[in-house]
C-alpha cells in the first residue's frame, strides 16, 4: 500500500522550511499515519533534500499530521536555485511512500 | 447606535498578485457579499514594486490593480459590497488615485477610498534597526548593507480600523497581514474587542482559510482518480458566512465549479502553518489546534474551534535586498539515449565551467524529468520501467554580477555546436535575486494612519 491510497497532502513554505499537511481521507485511517509517519521515517525519506530536522504536530480532530522540514528550500523561496523553489511538489513526493502490507 | 448583523459574508478575490479576475466578478455578482477581499502581495512583491516606484514614481502597485477595479467597482457599488486590498504593495497611495481613476473612468465618481499608511519603515530601521538580529541567520541587518530596498511591517487589523470606520467604499493598504484583511471587517462589524483573543483567533481562522482564494475551493487539489474535483475549469472562489461570535460556514457561489469539502478546507487550514496552536499575528496568537471542520452541505463547511492567546509584543518587518544573480540555462534531449546525452553535456559543462573560475559557485547541474525536483531517491528512474522519451538539461547557478550570469547560460547555449547530438530548444535566463529577510520589531516604532480620497 502506497502513502497515496490512505492520504493527500500539500506543502507551504516558510522562509527555508517546508509545511506539510498529511491528512486522511478516512478518519479510521488516522491512527495509522500517526504511527507510521514518524519524523525519522519521513526524514529519511527526503534524504538528500530535507536537510532536517523534521518536527510533527498531530491534529486528531481533523485526522492530519502536520510536519515542519527544517532546511529543505535551498536556502528559501525568494533566493533558492531550485527549479520549484517553493518546494510544491515535495507532497507528491512523500505520497509515493510504500506502507507495506496494512 | 444601528443593530449588528446577524452574520457577515466575505468574499476572497485573489490569492496571489496574478490571480485570475472571472471568480472574483462572479463573488461580487452572485456573493450577495458585505466585503470582498482581495490578498496580492507575497514575501518579496513589494521589493520588486518598490524597484518600480524608483524608476516610475507613479506605480508600484499591483499591475492588476487597474484589470480588477474595471471587472468589480461596478457590481460591488451597485450592491453595496465594500472592497478591502493589500493591493497598493509599495505605493498605497498611487494605488488609491488609481482606484479614484478607474471609477470616473466607469460613470461612478462617487466612490471613495480609503488608503492604509505605515507599513514602509525603512526610514525608521535606517535610523535605528541596524544592530537588528535577522530570522534566519545570525546576521544583524546591518550586514545587508546598502543592498536593502525595501522594509515593510506586517501591520495588524488595528491598522484597517480606522479606515473601516470612514464611509469608503474601497479600503487599500501596502503589507498587512494575509488574514488580517478578513479579520478587520469582523472586528468592526460585530465589535470584536481587541484583546477578546477568542473571537480574534476566530476571526484569523477565517481569514487564514480565505486567504489563498480557490485553494479552499478545490483548486491545487484534484489528483484525478484520488480527488475528483467537478467542473475545475470554472473554479469558484470561496466566501465565509461568520457569526458573531466567529464561527463560520466556508462556501461557494452556486452553480461554479470546484468543490469545498472537509479535505479541502483541511489542506488549506494547515497551509504555511508550522506549529497550529501557536499561527503568530499582529493581532493575536492564533490556535488551531482544536479545530473541528464538518461537511453540513453541499459545498458547505462548517468550521468551530478557533482560539487565540495575547497578540506578540513585536511585528515582524520583511526586507528586501539585492543579492547577485541566478544564471538559468536549459537544452531539451530526447530519444534514446536521450539521458545519456542530456548527463555527458552536465559533464561537459562542468568542466568548461569549473576551468572559467566558476567552480566555487552554488550552482545545480540536473535533468528535468529524472532528478530535478524529487532527487535520484523517492522515484528512482529504474523503478518507472522505461528511460523517459526525453529529458531537459538544466544549469541554475548564482553568481555576482549579469556578466557572469551571460557568461554561464551562453555555456549552455553552445551546447548546441559543441556538446552531444541533438539537443535542442535551448533557452537562457538572467534575473536579478532580490531576496527577502525578516526582523522583529517594537511596536512602538510604527505608526500606521488612515488619508480618505475622493474625487
Amino acid at each position: 500500500m502506497l502513502l497515496r491510497d490512505i492520504a493527500h497532502a500539500r506543502t507551504g513554505d516558510k522562509g527555508n522550511r517546508s509545511t506539510l499537511s498529511v491528512i486522511a481521507y478516512d478518519a479510521k485511517h488516522y491512527r495509522l499515519l500517526e504511527k507510521l509517519l514518524t519524523p525519522a521515517r519521513v526524514q529519511a525519506h527526503y534524504e538528500g533534500i530535507v536537510q532536517g530536522p523534521v518536527e510533527r504536530f498531530c491534529l486528531p480532530h481533523v485526522g492530519a499530521l502536520n510536519f515542519v522540514l527544517h532546511g529543505s528550500l535551498a536556502g528559501g523561496v525568494t533566493r533558492s536555485l531550485a527549479l520549484d523553489a517553493h518546494g510544491k511538489c515535495l507532497a507528491s513526493g512523500l505520497l509515493a511512500m510504500d506502507l507495506g502490507h496494512q | 447606535m444601528t443593530s449588528l448583523p446577524h452574520t457577515l459574508r466575505i468574499g476572497s478575490g485573489a490569492g496571489y498578485a496574478g490571480d485570475r479576475i472571472l471568480p472574483a466578478l462572479e463573488l461580487a455578482e452572485k456573493g450577495q457579499l458585505d466585503y470582498l477581499v482581495f490578498e496580492c502581495l507575497a514575501e518579496r512583491t513589494i521589493a520588486l514594486a518598490q524597484l518600480e516606484r524608483s524608476q516610475h514614481p507613479d506605480r508600484g502597485f499591483d499591475p492588476l490593480l487597474t484589470q480588477r477595479m474595471q471587472a468589480v467597482l461596478g457590481p460591488c457599488m451597485q450592491q453595496g459590497v465594500r472592497i478591502v486590498t493589500n493591493m497598493g504593495a509599495a505605493n498605497p497611495l498611487q494605488a488609491g488615485h488609481e482606484v479614484l481613476r478607474v471609477a470616473r473612468e466607469l460613470g461612478l465618481p462617487q466612490v471613495k477610498v480609503a488608503v492604509v499608511l505605515g507599513d514602509d519603515v525603512l526610514e525608521v530601521l535606517s535610523a535605528r534597526g541596524m544592530a537588528l538580529p535577522l530570522m534566519e541567520s545570525a546576521h544583524t541587518l546591518a550586514s545587508l548593507q546598502d543592498d536593502v530596498i525595501s522594509a515593510n511591517v506586517y501591520l495588524g487589523a488595528d491598522a484597517l480600523l480606522p479606515a473601516l470606520q470612514t464611509d469608503a467604499h474601497v479600503i487599500i493598504t501596502g503589507r498587512v497581514a494575509d488574514p488580517a484583511l478578513f479579520l478587520a471587517p469582523l472586528m468592526h462589524s460585530f465589535g470584536w474587542a481587541a484583546d477578546d483573543w477568542t473571537r480574534l483567533g476566530k476571526g484569523v481562522l477565517v481569514g487564514h482559510l480565505l486567504e489563498c482564494a480557490g485553494q479552499i475551493t478545490g483548486g491545487y487539489f484534484a489528483d484525478p482518480g484520488f480527488r475528483d474535483v467537478p467542473d475545475l475549469a470554472h473554479l469558484g472562489f470561496p466566501l465565509a458566512e461568520v457569526d458573531a461570535s466567529g464561527d463560520a460556514v466556508i462556501t461557494k457561489v452556486a452553480g461554479s465549479g470546484g468543490c469545498v469539502t472537509t479535505a479541502t478546507c483541511t489542506e488549506q487550514l494547515l497551509y504555511e502553518i508550522e506549529n497550529p496552536a501557536r499561527y503568530l499575528q499582529p493581532d493575536v496568537v492564533a490556535d488551531f489546534s482544536q479545530v473541528r471542520l464538518t461537511q453540513v452541505g453541499p459545498d458547505r463547511v462548517q468550521v468551530s474551534g478557533g482560539v487565540g492567546q495575547p497578540r506578540p509584543d513585536t511585528l515582524k518587518v520583511t526586507v528586501g535586498y539585492r543579492e547577485g544573480f541566478i544564471a538559468d540555462g536549459q537544452m531539451s534531449y530526447a530519444g534514446p539515449g536521450a539521458v545519456a546525452r542530456g548527463q555527458l553535456a552536465l559533464d561537459v559543462l562542468r568542466i568548461r565551467l569549473n576551468e572559467a573560475g566558476f567552480a566555487d559557485c552554488e550552482s545545480r547541474y540536473e535533468l528535468i524529468g529524472v532528478n530535478t525536483i524529487l532527487g535520484d531517491r523517492i522515484m528512482p528512474a529504474p523503478e518507472l520501467g522505461r528511460e523517459p522519451s526525453e529529458v531537459r538539461l538544466r544549469l541554475a547557478m548564482r553568481v555576482k554580477t549579469a556578466a557572469q550570469a551571460k557568461d554561464v547560460v551562453n555555456e549552455v547555449e553552445a551546447l548546441y555546436l559543441n556538446g552531444p547530438a541533438s539537443g535542442g530548444g535551448a533557452t537562457k535566463s538572467v534575473r536579478e535575486v532580490i531576496a527577502a529577510a525578516s526582523v522583529l520589531i517594537p511596536r512602538e516604532w510604527v505608526t500606521p494612519s488612515v488619508l480618505l480620497l475622493e474625487n
